[in-house]
């Protein structure tokens, strides 16, 4: 049976590009062809979340959060805008960082929604991020790489930082990278003493964000000490107090998120064909 | 005409039958029953069939593009019967007649052009109303409709339009050659999900969310737009939701018992809601009414205070952009408005009560 994939992202009033990243991985999962139809949807664009459902011919629809935790936006926001009833955020049985999917029948369709958790938590991020590392490091980088996965800290929503603890765990556990820290933008440990927190020489940074946009593209480069303006640009690798620092940009631009998303679907029973992340686990590579 | 239009017609009818405004056919024990063109056709063989239909060839071509080639769904099939007012042609033959010469409709900012092209077949041509009369070599051509999001995405001054429906789209580009599918995925992507609200309201079934549904409903945030309500609900319509502002036909109100005195518009596509734009406004908005009224005591010429009542129009109806660099005959010139600043706004410009104790 024919069905359909919602990615629901925040989108911008202000930012034009906030919503770049959506399309791009929208455009590849259209490319791959698991879906009758894939559709963006937005909380401050459009389609917004209350109506993209009813844009679509499916009655079997996977909503897939492009968010980075299970939080306000996850739980309340996007299940009471897709009017999902009989929600509540015991359905994913997560514990903040676990939610896999529930479904639903919403009030204003006659279709069936399979509401995912959201991407960031999914475990196949924690390969992206490493994938996202390869990316910019080369050969000027030693053998003894620290990695550094940012985030940007609680505000009202614990998860948010449990994310970020939770892919640095897997990572210091797969043993690629010498170090792993959990560092935050608002909490302790802090990005801005990045150096204090690792011994080996070269640092690569990680911001598990979905978008580039303020935080990724000024605050943390001031932060990690790349620049002292970030309106003047930076190198990668930069040398920070005796450091090679190497810095990826928000994570969730990388074309493998792509991938997260289809997995995030097949785990709610989404029929999908073997994708390119499957190649990834075996052989990072550049893309 | 494409035999293997008939073919299919006829497999069609033998394995579901057919019965539609176009044609009709269905089979008993191998004999066909007939009707096209308002002629009746009773116990035909399988062959005399092929060759009744090969003589309505308008008939089987209709046919075959409504019920197979278009996207058989509800909302996008009846949006392109709108686009060349099938409805309106008493017969196949006639509609394909009009489509030889064309058809056309506007959808907010878009034109969309429907004709038979070589091979007999719809082509719809996508272009913004603007642009109705430019050459296509004028035009930059796509022909993918997911180009139609980064078109949408910025105004001609390449500022960006974060309201899908602002009458600010830009010009031009052209979609040519699209087939029916593609053209509603283009302006799916252009105008998101007004052909759906747009098809819902034709069929009676729209479902209105009124302004106090929709702020009661808010949390985080959002959840202070609740406070508004009453007059300042229609200074809010008439801020964003008017045509000057949004191509949505505006159908909420305060409540479905208390309707707002503000021109609902006269767009082909209703708004069921108010949307993201309206509630983020409207949470400033309701900040700022918390605040009591004071009474300011201020000291201008007759002009100045013409003065700043153009300059305020001129901000609200987006024209300072429009006032010439030398124009001081104008109110809202920049020369005008920063003479008055310096003379005026050098102490306070408005006397506030606590200035007087």
């Amino acid at each position: 049976m024919a069905s359909a994939l919602v990615i629901a992202a925040h989108g911008s009033h202000l930012n034009p590009d906030s919503s770049t990243p959506t399309f791009d991985h929208a455009d590849r999962i259209r490319e791959v062809g698991a879906f009758s139809e894939v559709r963006e949807a937005f909380w401050k664009e459009e389609p917004s979340f209350r109506e993209v459902l009813r844009t679509l011919d499916a009655e079997e629809v996977y909503v897939v959060p492009l968010f980075i935790s299970e939080g306000y936006f996850t739980e309340q926001v996007i299940p009471r805008e897709l009017r999902l009833d009989g929600w509540t955020p015991e359905a994913w049985a997560s514990d903040g960082v676990s939610a896999t999917a529930a479904t639903f029948r919403p009030r204003d369709v006659e279709k069936q929604v399979h509401y995912c958790g959201p991407v960031g938590t999914h475990d196949a991020m924690s390969d992206v991020m490493a994938h996202r590392a390869d990316t910019v490091l080369d050969a000027r980088a030693g053998s003894q790489v620290g990695l550094a996965v940012v985030g940007h800290g609680t505000e009202r929503n614990e998860n948010s930082a449990k994310a970020v603890q939770y892919h640095a765990a897997r990572l210091r556990e797969q043993g690629r990278f010498t170090e792993v820290k959990a560092l935050f933008m608002d909490e302790p440990p802090e990005v801005d003493e990045l150096t204090s927190h690792f011994d080996s020489e070269d640092i690569v940074v990680v911001p598990l964000f979905i978008a580039d946009g303020y935080h990724t593209q000024e605050d943390i480069p001031e932060d990690i000490g790349l620049t002292s303006d970030y309106r003047t640009g930076y190198d990668v690798p930069a040398m920070v107090d005796g450091h090679r620092v190497w810095y990826t940009g928000a994570v969730g631009t990388d074309s493998l998120v792509a991938d997260v998303i289809l997995e995030r679907a097949r785990d709610a029973g989404a029929s999908i064909p073997a994708n390119r992340l499957d190649d990834a686990h075996s052989s990072p590579q550049p893309v | 005409m494409a035999s293997s239009d008939v073919d299919r017609l006829r497999a069609h009818a033998a394995e579901h039958g057919i019965d539609t405004d176009t044609l009709s056919l269905t089979v008993v024990d191998d004999r066909y029953r007939l009707v096209v063109d308002g002629t009746v056709y009773e116990d035909l063989t399988e062959g005399e069939v092929r060759d009744t239909l090969a003589t309505h060839p308008a008939a089987v071509r209709e046919w075959a593009f409504w019920h197979r080639r278009a996207p058989q769904a509800d909302a996008r099939w009846a949006f392109l019967r709108w686009i060349e007012d099938a409805d309106a042609h008493s017969s196949p033959s006639d509609r394909r007649a009009a489509l030889t010469e064309g058809e056309q409709q506007r959808w907010g900012q878009l034109l969309v052009r429907v004709r038979l092209n070589d091979a007999q077949r719809r082509a719809y041509e996508l272009r913004h109303v603007d642009d109705a009369d430019r050459s296509a070599e004028q035009l930059d051509a796509y022909d993918d409709p997911r180009t139609a999001r980064a078109l949408a995405k910025y105004d001609n001054d390449g500022r960006y339009r974060p309201l899908a429906t602002a009458p600010t789209l830009q010009t031009g580009w052209v979609f040519a050659g699209l087939e029916a599918d593609a053209l509603v995925q283009a302006v799916d992507f252009f105008y998101p999900a007004t052909i759906a609200n747009w098809h819902r309201e034709r069929t009676g079934t729209l479902d209105v969310t009124h302004w106090a549904e929709t702020t009661e409903r808010q949390t985080g945030i959002y959840a202070v737009t609740e406070e508004l309500d009453g007059a300042a609900v229609d200074w809010v319509a008439e801020a964003c939701c008017v045509d000057s502002q949004c191509l949505k036909r505006r159908q909420w109100d305060e409540t479905a018992d208390r309707t707002l005195d503000v021109a609902r518009g006269d767009g082909t596509f209703p708004c069921r809601e108010p949307c993201s734009l309206v509630i983020a406004a409207a949470r400033k908005w309701a900040l700022l009414e918390r605040e009591d009224q004071q009474t300011y005591t201020v000291q201008l010429t007759p002009s100045e205070k013409e003065q700043l009542e153009t300059m305020l129009d001129a901000v609200a109806d987006g024209t300072t952009d429009e006032v010439r660099e030398a124009d001081v005959g104008n109110a809202a010139n920049r020369y005008r408005a920063r003479y008055l600043r310096a003379k005026r706004a050098g102490d306070e410009l408005f006397e506030s009560p606590e200035d007087d104790e």
